[in-house]
């Protein structure tokens, strides 16, 4: 470019000279010419020079860029926990044991021994002898060698799991024989009872939403499942030390990374008492072999909870050990008899009779009654035209010969007077709701139970959904079933025993819970030490209490008197129905009884509910007798009492909705209930 | 000649970057290679060892390179060919096979590798070739034999087999374009590739779809007193087409499946994750294990001997192709910019001095240098990082091995050697 003008000026310069000559001429142009020419060659020269050093240049740019996405923008910072060279050794601290309230242990920790194979450094051994030390066949041998070979032929695999302490003992001194073998102790729940598995719960290993929901967790490990394992798994796990190794990529372990600088020490879990009385416990689960239903005990006066009884049940150790899943399947698709369904704590049904006491209650807060009101009882009474039977035997009832006789009568007429005080029935139904809840009902009470159920209490809001809005639509008629437990009222046994709890306490109740103490220290938990408030006065309770009582002195439950103990109690036989092939069919009554004693200063306060038990007297009612009299005085004075329940089962009950037949309900000769020859017969 | 006097004139700025990155590059075989069993440095029987006593001797070869007749060099170099070729050769009856390949004469204490010396050799003999005062570029005939020079060395190499030590002997056509080869022939060779490419990713109907559109959207807008020849143009895009459909039919029935594993890995052509994944962890193993070694590097590094990857040996032959994962796994971003910088810098001198060179000889063996040091650099990081194909070739002057160390050296010192003697050449 600069060659050209360089010409064009000189050009111009030539032609503004009067004496040029026209060769000159030429010739300069054919300077400028020459020089153009040697310029393009230049510029074609550098483009050229300039090519080789733009690709390496270029060529470097990108090489950062890719680095720069690769260290900068892909990396991140938590690698030793991604990175494939780094292996977590974990140290397991032992899992805390498990007391119940009296230190009696319920749960500790067995040695298991699992015979190891590392299958490359398997070398040339008599295999026939090998078996016969752990009991195998050699099939059994060839095949599991060749599953821990496709796994890895340089990692341990697990070749035999849970050997005998007695085969162990056996082998320990002839393993150093058998190169590639090793024997790895592990550690094993080991169960002090037979008793409480609903109460403890289970522990198995950690699944996808385990891992999922918390980071802590590493495939293969154990968690608690149900029950207390579950709710304090914190507690007793305690916290896995970390060794970090340094591996190749054949995983094999070349070192500590970073001469163990990040590693950790395992912390020890805490041992635990529960609430849980293990004589009671026992006792209890022993009184309910072939009775399906739920007992709970409470200390009415810290609200712990003595013992959580579910029929059918099963032996925790079940759940432990080689023949684990086995088991579980066999328990848990039992569809019939349900013997992992917590029945004390998940079984929501109609209370009954028991929940008379609350309508006593509330109708005495509200002024509707007092104890001396009196209602006629006519073997039953009249809804609108329609006469309701009751089995009170009739005449002119009493606050307190209402309770103890059971008066439906006395109670549907009761309930209505509630309904009077108010100017509408929403009105009073609020208030009945309101009173009914501050006893704990349709709550899950804030307790320290994995699982439960809420139960439920009607409510305005229900009705108006069922019958429609409006003052009209329904009433005190409508909903009498209430007045009696038979209605919307649904309770597990923890409600039915914490509202005993209630009442024992005249007027609070604790929160019930599991814990008691923490590594031998007593819990502190305010929750658990502060008193719920009812909504009823503390002077109404007397005369309810006194009606409870008057059911041993001269009511449904005169025969179930313990000597020396003042109890108070109530008995329920509550109406139910399922579905057989999509009909209502009706079965015999469920046998429900609540009690606590002594009067003047609760200790325990138990509530019983047996299904298709007929009278809330019969099974439920002798049960609580029974359980009332063995945390009292530690043992059975009744002993014919006693004999009935332990040989008694309801299971020719429990076979007649399945038999596919025509059944009788409610007979009356309860002589005919199946007696059980075996104890063991109901736990698997 | 007085070796104070070659020592004043040799360009110090090269030597500096030759010896960082030598000595970098050991460092980081020393760590790839390092145990803690607590053997010495100069431990022979390690790898570090004996890479260790190859720096030496290449520091020694030195010596003598500086010290012999600039113009030895250009004398010699068809004797250096035709010994290298035969070399070669001699590999079909007496060589040793390492890992697969037949590419070393057992010398007892050391195996050499003659593709190596090859390279030296025949970037010596184009030199000499094309700045023979006979040899005209713009001749055919000329051009013909310059690829022969090549290709003799590469076609011998191939069958060992290693094909990525024959595709540096490619790189050197690049001195012949520089010498005057019209550059279209480049821009065919690259428009190729680039046909390659794009057909095994988006396939010939596509590719023939939008080279159409872009010669007829290039055909309107043109002006109109630039008339087009169109029947060039057609016959272009016929061409490109059946070269399209003769990259299916290759890459279908020519390549084998491990080679279409290669490219669908790299070019992501496989859409099937689980099938990526596969292959990932197979024919990508090593690439997916040394990008993530790189990426775990972060910015600074773990630092040196800390690499968990390095040391669990998760990247193999991490001490000689893959040794820059090393670099980015322990100096992380900082260590592997340095490492970058330091080889482009290095190159853009070299053609800096290649430039200066009065002597036509001296310029074209200067580009050869370049050019073998380029290919080898850009295929070894860009393999390593994860932009191009598995292709096995070491990064030069850094990655573990003998022969490489020792004629890398050579290449680099015959044209420093060059170079200082260039003010002489008139004389």
């Amino acid at each position: 470019m600069f060659a050209f003008r360089f010409a064009f000026q000189h050009k111009k310069r030539i032609k503004k000279g009067q004496g040029q000559k026209y060769e000159i001429q030429k010739l300069e142009l054919y300077i400028v010419g020459a020089r153009q020419l040697d310029d393009g060659l230049k510029i074609k020269s550098y483009l050229k020079k300039l090519l080789l050093s733009s690709i390496i240049v270029i060529i470097g740019i990108t090489f950062i860029g890719r680095l720069s996405y690769l260290q900068i923008f892909s990396f991140s910072p938590d690698q030793v926990l991604e990175d494939p060279a780094i292996k977590r050794v974990y140290d397991y601290p032992e899992r805390g044991y498990i007391y119940d309230r009296n230190d009696k242990l319920l749960v500790g920790n067995d040695p298991a021994y699992d015979v190891m194979v590392i299958p490359r450094e398997v070398q040339q051994l008599d295999t026939l002898e090998f078996c016969r030390l752990l009991k195998i066949t050699q099939k059994k041998f060839k095949k599991e060698l060749r599953k821990a070979r496709i796994y890895s032929p340089r990692l341990p695999s697990v070749f035999v799991p849970q050997l005998s302490k007695q085969d162990y003992a056996q082998l320990q001194e002839k393993m150093r024989h058998y190169e590639g073998f090793y024997i790895q102790k592990r550690s094993l729940r080991y169960y002090d009872t037979n008793s409480a598995a609903n109460v403890l719960g289970y522990i198995s290993e950690v699944n996808e939403r385990d891992l999922a929901k918390n980071p802590y967790y590493v495939q293969g490990e154990l968690t608690g499942r149900t029950g207390v394992e579950k709710q304090y798994e914190d507690i007793l796990r305690g916290r896995k030390g970390v060794q970090y190794i340094q591996k190749d990529r054949y995983n094999r372990d070349i070192g500590k990374y970073k001469d163990g600088i990040l590693d950790t020490l395992p912390e020890q879990g805490f041992e635990i008492n529960i609430t849980i009385d293990k004589a009671l416990q026992e006792y209890g689960e022993r009184l309910m072999i072939g009775k399906w239903g739920g007992i709970v005990a409470i200390e009415p006066s810290s609200g712990e909870i003595l013992s959580m009884i579910s029929g059918p049940t099963y032996d925790p150790s079940l759940l432990v050990g080689r023949k684990r899943s086995a088991n579980y399947s066999k328990l848990h698709y039992d569809s019939i008899s349900k013997p992992t369904f917590d029945r004390s704590i998940s079984f929501e049904k109609s209370p009954g009779s028991p929940f008379k006491a609350i309508n006593a209650l509330i109708a005495l807060q509200e002024g509707a009654i007092t104890p001396s009101t009196t209602f006629t009882c006519t073997h039953g009474f009249y809804i609108g035209s329609r006469k309701k039977g009751c089995h009170c035997g009739g005449g002119i009832r009493n606050l307190n010969s209402g309770i103890y006789e059971s008066c439906n009568a006395y109670f549907v007429g009761a309930y209505k007077k509630i309904f009077e005080q108010f100017p509408s029935n929403s009105d009073a139904m609020d208030a009945w709701e309101k009173h009914v809840r501050s006893f704990g009902l349709g709550s899950y009470l804030g307790s320290d139970l994995y699982t439960g159920r809420r139960g439920s209490v009607p409510s305005t809001e229900l009705y108006n959904k069922w019958y429609g809005e409006g003052d009209k639509r329904w009433s005190a008629t409508t909903t009498y079933s209430n007045a009696i437990g038979q209605g919307e009222v649904n309770v597990t046994p923890l409600q039915l025993a914490n509202m005993t709890a209630a009442i024992a306490n005249r007027g609070h109740f604790f929160t019930p819970h599991i814990l008691k103490k923490v590594d031998g220290k007593e819990i502190n938990i305010p929750d658990f030490v502060e008193p719920k408030r009812t909504t009823i006065d503390k002077r109404h309770f007397e005369p309810v209490i006194q009606g409870m009582a008057d059911v041993y002195h001269k009511g449904t439950a005169q025969y179930l008197q313990i000597p020396d103990i003042e109890i108070a109690g109530k008995t329920g036989t509550v109406e139910n129905f399922i579905k057989i092939d999509s009909v209502r069919t009706q079965l015999t009554d469920n046998s429900v009884f609540v009690a606590f004693a002594p009067i003047d200063n609760p200790k325990i306060a138990i509530a019983v509910y047996i299904q298709n038990g007929y009278y809330g007297s019969r099974y439920a009612g002798h049960i609580a007798s029974l359980m009332i009299e063995k945390y009292l005085k530690g043992e059975i004075t009744r002993t014919d009492l006693e004999k009935r329940m332990l040989e008694r089962t309801l299971e020719r009950e429990y076979a007649k909705p399945y038999s596919g037949k025509e059944f009788k309900i409610n007979e009356y000769d309860w002589s005919q209930d199946a007696i059980k020859h075996k104890e063991e017969d109901s736990s698997i | 000649m007085a070796g104070k006097s070659v020592l004043k004139r040799i360009d110090w700025l090269s030597v500096l970057f030759y010896l960082l990155l030598v000595s970098i590059g050991w460092v980081n075989i020393y760590s790839s290679t390092f145990t803690e069993n607590g053997e010495s440095i100069f431990d022979f029987g390690t790898l570090h060892g004996k890479q260790l006593s190859f720096i030496m001797a290449s520091f020694a070869s030195i010596i003598i390179l500086l010290a012999l007749e600039a113009n030895f060099y250009e004398r010699f170099s068809s004797v250096f060919y035709i010994v290298s070729m035969l070399s070669l050769l001699g590999l079909f009856v007496f060589g040793k096979t390492i890992s697969g390949a037949t590419s070393w004469y057992d010398l007892g204490f050391f195996n050499l590798q003659p593709a190596e010396f090859a390279k030296v050799a025949t970037a010596l003999a184009l030199a000499k070739y094309l700045s023979d005062i006979q040899t005209d570029i713009k001749r055919t005939k000329d051009q013909l034999y310059a690829f022969v020079i090549i290709l003799i060395p590469a076609i011998l190499i191939i069958p060992q087999p290693d094909p990525g030590s024959a595709l540096v002997f490619f790189a050197l056509s690049f001195v012949i374009f520089r010498e005057g080869l019209p550059v279209y022939y480049l821009g065919i060779a690259l428009f190729a590739v680039l046909i390659f490419v794009t057909t095994l990713m988006f396939g010939t109907i596509w590719i023939a779809i939008a080279l159409t559109l872009i010669i007829l959207v290039f055909l309107l807008l043109k002006k109109r007193k630039f008339k087009m020849p169109l029947f060039p143009l057609v016959t272009a895009l016929i061409v490109t087409i059946l070269f399209s459909l003769s990259v299916d039919f290759v890459f279908d029935n020519v390549f084998e499946q491990r080679h279409r594993d290669r490219f669908s890995l790299w070019l992501r052509l496989e859409k099937d994750p689980a099938k990526l994944a596969q292959i990932q962890k197979t024919i990508g193993y090593n690439t997916y294990q040394s990008e993530k070694a790189i990426e775990s590097g972060g910015f600074f590094g773990k630092g040196f001997l800390e690499g968990t990857r390095t040391k669990g040996n998760f990247v193999p032959e991490q001490h000689s192709d893959y040794i820059f994962t090393t670099v980015g796994e322990e100096w992380g971003f900082i260590g592997t910019v340095t490492v970058v910088l330091l080889f482009t810098l290095l190159l853009l001198r070299l053609v800096f001095l290649a430039e200066r060179q009065k002597n036509a000889f001296s310029r074209m063996y200067g580009y050869g240098v370049i050019s073998i040091l380029f290919i080898h650099y850009f295929i070894n990081i860009g393999m390593v990082i994860g932009i191009l194909p598995t292709i096995g070739i070491p990064l030069p002057l850094f990655s573990y091995g003998g022969s490489g160390m020792l004629f890398f050296t050579m290449l680099l010192f015959i044209f420093i050697k060059l170079d200082a003697n260039r003010l002489k050449e008139g004389i």
